[in-house]
């Protein structure tokens, strides 16, 4: 078989604790984005729009909802008879089998993947994140460079800077230091978790970290730091469109809503770059002669009869009369019943809102959203504060 | 029972002749993402039929583009699927004028098929029918055909079968005729057959002086065969001519045909996935009582109207009772009233079009206005 260029390893076993109810049941990745997408859709459609035919998605809190949605990765083109979409879940081994520790633990114990394929070189992404991102070219700059290892970096605002893995590079982009989430970061290039290896200097790097029992067996903590101590080639790779953490309720929020508006923050409405996605068959949505809809986005199969301002809309909604909703993000499913109110709410997929619910108060902003975790019904009357989280399946 | 599905792609062209233009009538766009084939395609899918022939003739790029290998129908199977039939043989494309034509230039796809029976419709209707029960009621009658009829008001001059029963469901008349009027019990064009038995009618039809399905094999054989019929009550629209094609799009305004057509029973109608992205509709944008699909941006006012994905509206461009085809642009303050607009259609800024309720006004594809 013909040698692979570049294989992709997506990191998809977070379980994303500070979503809260969002993630009680599915893993951060399979989390509802921007209507119609799930976040796993944006490193996966990346891939196949810089032509990487070859993606190892590692799996282990809450896997069922991701791997269904996965499949055999036909939406996102990579249902492929060499190649394609493999879904690697922790195993047992003769040896006992183990957790994944950590992510270069999830990805040593995948080697037989890595070795399968036998690529030149190996793209590390995480399944955390929204950005539009054409990882050829950053394959491009690391082969020319010889590198061996390249991280993808973006300036993010200063006060926010110490959430991330911060690195400092010089003018030839080589990386002189690194931190992962340092109290006080020396710059604002923050790593996006995104490295493309030479595939040998993983596996040595992989195989030396395992040995290490003092090891937290992770990129940013260990292999990292070891690799710079050790003057390999580290180099970073700057990168300036749309890129947004979404591992909190708000940040999740946020980018929602940076769909939004004439000239949306983040616009994904590129022909040339679609983000893909599985959906259900559904006729295209319903607006009623009563209802209003405003700055807003949805997809397919939603009817709206109530109010909607500055939400977004996820596929088969339902919005009675009545009802208004704003400044929110209301997941596949859902239905609003009849003068429901919400403001800064975020509900999840399948809730069943009764008639009259009011979710938000005076207090709501994007530092207060309100949660509805799936499945949930929330009973005839109820009011929900700004900040309140409903969990899952929960009768309020 | 392993049911084998032939969809004739090209019969009825001629009725839709502007939309028919560009395409065949299976891939007329309809309901703002779906193509009529969509329809019969999915019907057949959600009854278990895993094998699909679609008989083509002429104009059918759009058709090979639109069902590709089968697979968002889920007929892109090892053994069976989905089948394009291009037209072959001698080059008497005469043949393919007719229903029974059609059927003696595929007879080795259905001979060499394995299935008991064969479904077989054409691809102007929009219905969400389950064949099962067709099959079904085929199997206990015991019959050489079933043939799908609805109930329908008969009030213009167009041909129509009208079919006669007995308390059984027996066929007992079949009259070809464009003078009845009232309430009849007419022919819906989706019809099942032994496969045995069809192909004996295809190979003995010179002998027997078979020309035309119904005309011969319905109208003569109410005595020498069993032929029974199956009511299809549920909704059944026929696109059988431009107004018709207008005034049903704009049916799926109702939410009970919508919920009948896309919903019953967890049976979807599934069609070529496009992946556009969520539609995005302004501040400065009214839209009421219209469906609009995934890649729209709206800025202007749209009432009683059907969207197709990847429409833009400028600000204040006004769209009413319109439907509007795939990636068309309308520029500012233009206004569309009754207008059906072809894919990829621009209207500049400023101007005005108007049709009528019963005869609305067609732009071509491509066309800038």
């Amino acid at each position: 078989m013909k040698k692979k260029k570049c294989v992709a390893m997506l990191l998809a076993g977070g379980q994303g604790t500070r979503l809260f109810a969002l993630t009680d049941r599915v893993a951060k990745p399979a989390v509802s984005f921007g209507a119609k997408y799930r976040i796993i859709d944006f490193p996966l459609s990346n891939c196949t729009n810089s032509g990487i035919d070859t993606v190892g998605v590692l799996t282990q809190y809450q896997p069922l909802i991701l791997n269904e949605y996965v499949g055999n990765g036909e939406p996102w083109d990579l249902d492929r008879s060499y190649g394609g979409v493999h879904t690697l879940p922790p195993y047992q081994a003769k040896q006992g089998g183990e957790w994944y520790k950590g992510t270069a633990n999830a990805i040593y114990q995948n080697m037989h993947f890595l070795d399968r394929f036998d690529s030149e070189h190996v793209l590390i992404l995480s399944g955390d994140h929204i950005y539009k991102m054409d990882y050829s070219k950053m394959l491009s700059a690391h082969i020319a460079r010889g590198a061996d290892c390249t991280i993808a970096v973006i300036d993010v605002p200063e006060k926010e800077a110490s959430r991330f893995g911060i690195m400092d590079y010089g003018e030839d982009m080589r990386i002189t230091s690194f931190e992962e989430k340092p109290k006080k970061p020396k710059s604002n290039h923050a790593s996006m978790g995104v490295y493309v290896f030479k595939k040998d200097v993983l596996v040595r790097e992989l195989t030396e970290d395992a040995a290490d029992p003092a090891s937290a067996n992770d990129f940013g903590k260990n292999i990292i730091p070891k690799m710079l101590r050790e003057g390999r080639g580290m180099f970073a790779y700057s990168f300036s469109g749309y890129w947004k953490d979404v591992g909190t309720v708000s940040s999740l929020w946020e980018a929602n809503m940076d769909l939004l508006g004439d000239k949306p923050a983040f616009d994904l409405d590129d022909p040339s770059f679609k983000v893909y996605s599985r959906n259900d068959p559904l006729p295209p949505s319903y607006i009623g002669a009563g209802g209003r809809f405003e700055n807003s986005v949805m997809t397919t199969g939603c009817e709206i009869y109530g109010t909607v301002v500055n939400s977004v809309i996820g596929e088969g909604v339902t919005v009675l009369e009545g009802a208004v909703i704003e400044n929110s993000v209301i997941m596949q499913g859902s239905v609003i019943g009849k003068n429901v109110k919400i403001n800064y709410g975020m509900v999840d997929e399948n809730v069943i809102v009764e008639a009259g619910v009011v979710i938000g108060d005076d207090k709501s902003d994007k530092d207060h959203i309100a949660l509805i975790g799936r499945d949930s019904v929330i009973k005839k009357g109820t009011e929900i504060k700004s900040g309140e989280i409903i969990e899952r399946g929960k009768k309020a | 029972m392993k049911t084998l599905g032939i969809i004739f792609g090209n019969l009825h062209d001629k009725d839709v002749g502007e939309l028919t233009a560009v395409r065949s009538l299976a891939s007329v766009p309809f309901g703002g993402r779906f193509r009529l084939i969509d329809f019969v395609l999915s019907n057949m899918v959600n009854s278990g039929i895993t094998k699909v022939g679609i008989v083509t003739k002429t104009n059918y790029n759009s058709l090979m583009d639109h069902v590709g290998n089968g697979k968002h129908w889920d007929l892109s199977r090892k053994n069976g699927g989905l089948i394009v039939l291009p037209p072959y043989g001698d080059g008497d494309m005469s043949l393919f004028r007719s229903r029974f034509g059609t059927l003696k230039n595929i007879r080795q796809f259905i001979s060499h098929s394995d299935e008991d029976y064969v479904v077989m419709s054409d691809c102007d209707n929009v219905c969400n029918i389950n064949l099962s029960d067709v099959l079904q009621a085929h199997e206990e009658n015991h019959a050489d055909i079933t043939i799908v009829v609805r109930k329908k008001e008969l009030v213009n001059k167009k041909p129509r079968t009208i079919v006669t029963t007995d308390k059984a469901g027996r066929v007992t008349e079949v009259v070809n005729t464009d003078k009845a009027s009232g309430e009849k019990q007419v022919f819906a064009n989706i019809f099942v057959m032994n496969r045995q038995f069809l192909l004996g009618i295809i190979d003995n039809a010179d002998e027997l002086g078979y020309n035309s399905f119904t005309r011969d094999v319905l109208a003569r054989g109410v005595n020498k065969y069993r032929i029974f019929a199956f009511m299809q009550s549920g909704y059944f629209a026929n696109i059988d001519s431009l107004s018709n094609y207008y005034k049903h799009s704009l049916e799926l305004l109702d939410k009970d045909i919508r919920d009948e057509l896309f919903y019953r029973d967890g049976a979807n109608i599934y069609t070529k996935v496009r992946d556009s992205a969520p539609c995005k509709i302004a501040s400065s944008a009214k839209v009421t009582n219209s469906m609009i699909a995934d890649g729209c941006v709206i800025e202007g006012e749209v009432r009683n109207s059907i969207l197709f994905r990847g429409v833009k509206v400028a600000k204040g461009a006004k769209i009413t009772d319109s439907i509007v085809f795939q990636g068309s642009v309308i520029g500012k303050n233009s206004s569309l009233h009754c207008v059906i607009a072809d894919k990829l259609v621009t209207i500049l800024e400023d101007r005005t079009l108007s049709g009528h309720e019963t005869h609305p006004y067609f732009i071509a594809k491509s066309a800038v206005i």
